[in-house]
C-alpha cells in the first residue's frame, strides 16, 4: 500500500465549497513542493475515510485539477501528479517575497493591524485577479477565508 | 454544472407522496428525484416526516397518495428490495446473537451477500465477532448495523439519523467508513439527519423537508452558489427596496443593520457586504421562513415538475 502523502483539510464554515478547497490545497502542495510529478493523489475513497469528504467531491476536484494539466488519471490506478506549480518566483529567495516583507514592514511602521493588511492584500489581490479568478472558479467569489484555507496547508 | 455528469439515472423519484397519519398529514405533496451515485442529506425539523418518506422509500410504509420508484421500478418490487437497504433509527438488530451470527443471518437472507465487505466493515472497527450484540457500545452496534447494510450490496442505501447516538470521534471514523464504501461501490446514499457538521461535506446533494413538502433539492454546491448573503445598513424599517426584484428567502433586522439571503435574479448592486451564505445560514434561512419559495433545481426535479416551484434555471 501506497504512503497517502497528502492530507486534505477541509473547513467546513469557510464558504468556500469543499471541492474548491481540494484544488486549492492540492494545488499549494504543488507550489510547496509537497507533490512533485509522479506522486499518486489519494483515492477518493482514501480521502474519504481520513477527512470524511464525500467521495463526489474529491473526484470533482480531481476533474477540475485534470482540465488544468495538473494531474491525470491512470485507469486502475489512480490520480497522479504531471507537473508542478513550483516556480523560483513563488519562493522565499524571490526578489517579490523581498519587496513584500520590505511593505509589511511600511505598513506595520504606518500603525496597520494585521486585519488592515489582509484587507489591503485581499483587495488588491482581488482587483488584480477578479478577471482569471471568475475564470478559474466558476460562478463563486473566493474570499479572504478561501485564501486562508490556502496558506493552511503549509503549517 | 453537473448536468452532464449525473443527468443519468435517478435512483429516487418521488411524485406527490402523501402521508396522513390519524393526527394529521405528515408529508403533503412531496415531489423530487435523486440522481445515482449521489450522498443525499435529508434535512428538517422534527415531525417534518423525514422518517416517514425514508420508509415509503423502503417500503415499510405505503403513502396515502403519490407514488416512488427506485431506479425506475416501484417501491416494493423484488427488484427495488433486493437494491435497497434501510438502517432504521433504532438499529434493530439481535440483541442475542453475536456479531458472526448477525452477519450469517444477513448472508442466508439477502442473495447478493458480501461477506467479504461486511467482515471488512466489522474489522475495521475492531468489533470482535464473537461478542454478543448486547454488550457493544453505541458505536459498535452502529458498525455492525451498517456491515449488514452493505453486506446487502445495496445500489441504495436509506439511513435514518445513523450516527445520532455517536460520541464526535466514533462519529468520525464510522462515516469515514460509510463514505469509504460508498466511493467503492458507487452507492446512492439517502440519510436523515440533525447534524450539520454531517451535511456540509458528507452529502453532495440536498432534500430539505418542512411543513411536509419539499423545501430545497438539489447539488449542494448549486444551492450555496444561487444564494447571495446580504448585509448593510437599514433603510426606514426593513430591506432596501432595491432587493426587492431578488427572491427574498429571508430577512432580518437588528439596530441599524439588515441581514437578507436572497436568490438574486440579476446583478445586485448597492452600497452593500454580499457573500456565499454557509449550509447552516442557507438551511436555517428556509427553515425559519416557511412563506419562502422553495427552490427544486432541474436534477433534482421529477419529470412535469418545475412549473410553479420556484425552480431556477442553472
Amino acid at each position: 500500500m501506497m504512503v497517502v502523502i497528502l492530507e486534505y483539510r477541509i473547513d467546513r464554515r469557510s464558504g468556500v465549497p469543499a471541492f474548491q478547497q481540494i484544488v486549492q490545497q492540492t494545488k499549494q502542495a504543488l507550489r510547496l513542493g509537497v507533490l512533485v510529478p509522479g506522486d499518486r493523489l489519494p483515492t477518493a475513497k482514501e480521502v474519504a475515510e481520513t477527512s470524511t469528504v464525500n467521495p463526489n467531491t474529491t473526484l470533482k476536484a480531481y476533474r477540475e485539477l485534470e482540465r488544468e494539466g495538473l494531474v491525470e488519471p491512470r485507469p486502475g490506478r489512480g490520480t497522479f501528479v504531471r507537473r508542478t506549480l513550483g516556480r523560483p518566483e513563488t519562493g522565499t529567495e524571490s526578489p517579490l517575497y523581498a519587496e513584500l516583507v520590505a511593505w509589511m514592514s511600511r505598513a506595520a511602521g504606518a500603525g496597520l493591524e494585521r486585519e488592515d493588511v489582509a484587507a489591503l492584500v485581499t483587495s488588491a489581490m482581488e482587483k488584480q485577479y477578479a478577471a482569471g479568478n471568475a475564470a478559474a472558479t466558476g460562478s463563486t467569489t473566493t474570499g479572504p477565508t478561501g485564501a486562508t484555507t490556502t496558506w493552511r496547508t503549509g503549517e | 454544472m453537473s448536468e452532464g455528469m449525473y443527468a443519468g439515472q435517478a435512483a429516487i423519484e418521488a411524485y406527490g407522496l402523501g402521508m396522513r397519519y390519524r393526527r394529521g398529514w405528515a408529508l403533503r405533496d412531496c415531489s423530487f428525484r435523486l440522481p445515482a451515485g449521489r450522498i443525499c442529506g435529508l434535512m428538517g425539523p422534527n415531525g417534518a416526516g423525514k422518517t416517514t418518506l425514508l420508509s415509503i422509500a423502503a417500503h415499510v410504509l405505503r403513502p396515502t397518495n403519490g407514488s416512488i420508484s427506485l431506479f425506475g421500478e416501484a417501491a416494493g418490487s423484488v427488484e427495488s428490495g433486493r437494491r435497497t437497504a434501510f438502517l432504521a433509527q433504532e438499529k434493530p438488530l439481535f440483541r442475542r446473537f453475536t456479531v458472526a451470527e448477525t452477519l450469517r443471518l444477513g448472508r442466508e437472507l439477502n442473495p447478493g451477500w458480501d461477506q467479504r465487505a461486511a467482515e471488512g466493515i466489522i474489522r475495521a472497527g475492531n468489533v470482535p465477532f464473537d461478542a454478543k450484540i448486547s454488550t457493544l457500545s453505541g458505536g459498535q452496534r452502529t458498525r455492525v448495523a451498517i456491515a449488514l447494510a452493505f453486506g446487502k450490496s445495496p445500489d441504495l442505501l436509506l439511513l435514518d439519523e445513523p450516527m445520532s447516538d455517536l460520541d464526535p470521534v466514533v462519529r468520525h471514523e464510522v462515516m469515514g467508513t460509510l463514505l469509504a464504501e460508498a466511493a467503492e461501490r458507487g452507492t446512492t446514499v439517502l440519510m436523515s439527519t440533525h447534524v450539520l457538521a454531517e451535511l456540509e461535506n458528507v452529502c453532495d446533494y440536498l432534500v430539505v423537508v418542512s411543513g411536509g413538502g419539499v423545501r430545497l433539492a438539489g447539488d449542494v454546491d448549486e444551492l450555496m452558489s444561487v444564494h447571495t448573503l446580504v448585509t448593510g445598513a437599514k433603510e426606514g424599517d426593513g430591506v432596501p427596496s432595491a432587493l426587492g426584484r431578488h427572491t427574498l428567502v429571508e430577512s432580518r433586522t437588528s439596530g441599524r443593520q439588515f441581514t437578507a439571503l436572497i436568490r438574486p435574479e440579476g446583478p445586485v448592486t448597492g452600497p452593500w457586504d454580499m457573500g456565499t451564505p454557509t449550509m447552516e445560514e442557507l438551511l436555517l434561512a428556509y427553515l425559519r421562513s416557511p412563506d419562502a419559495p422553495p427552490l427544486i433545481t432541474p436534477t433534482a426535479q421529477v419529470h412535469g415538475q418545475g412549473l410553479g416551484t420556484g425552480a431556477v434555471a442553472a
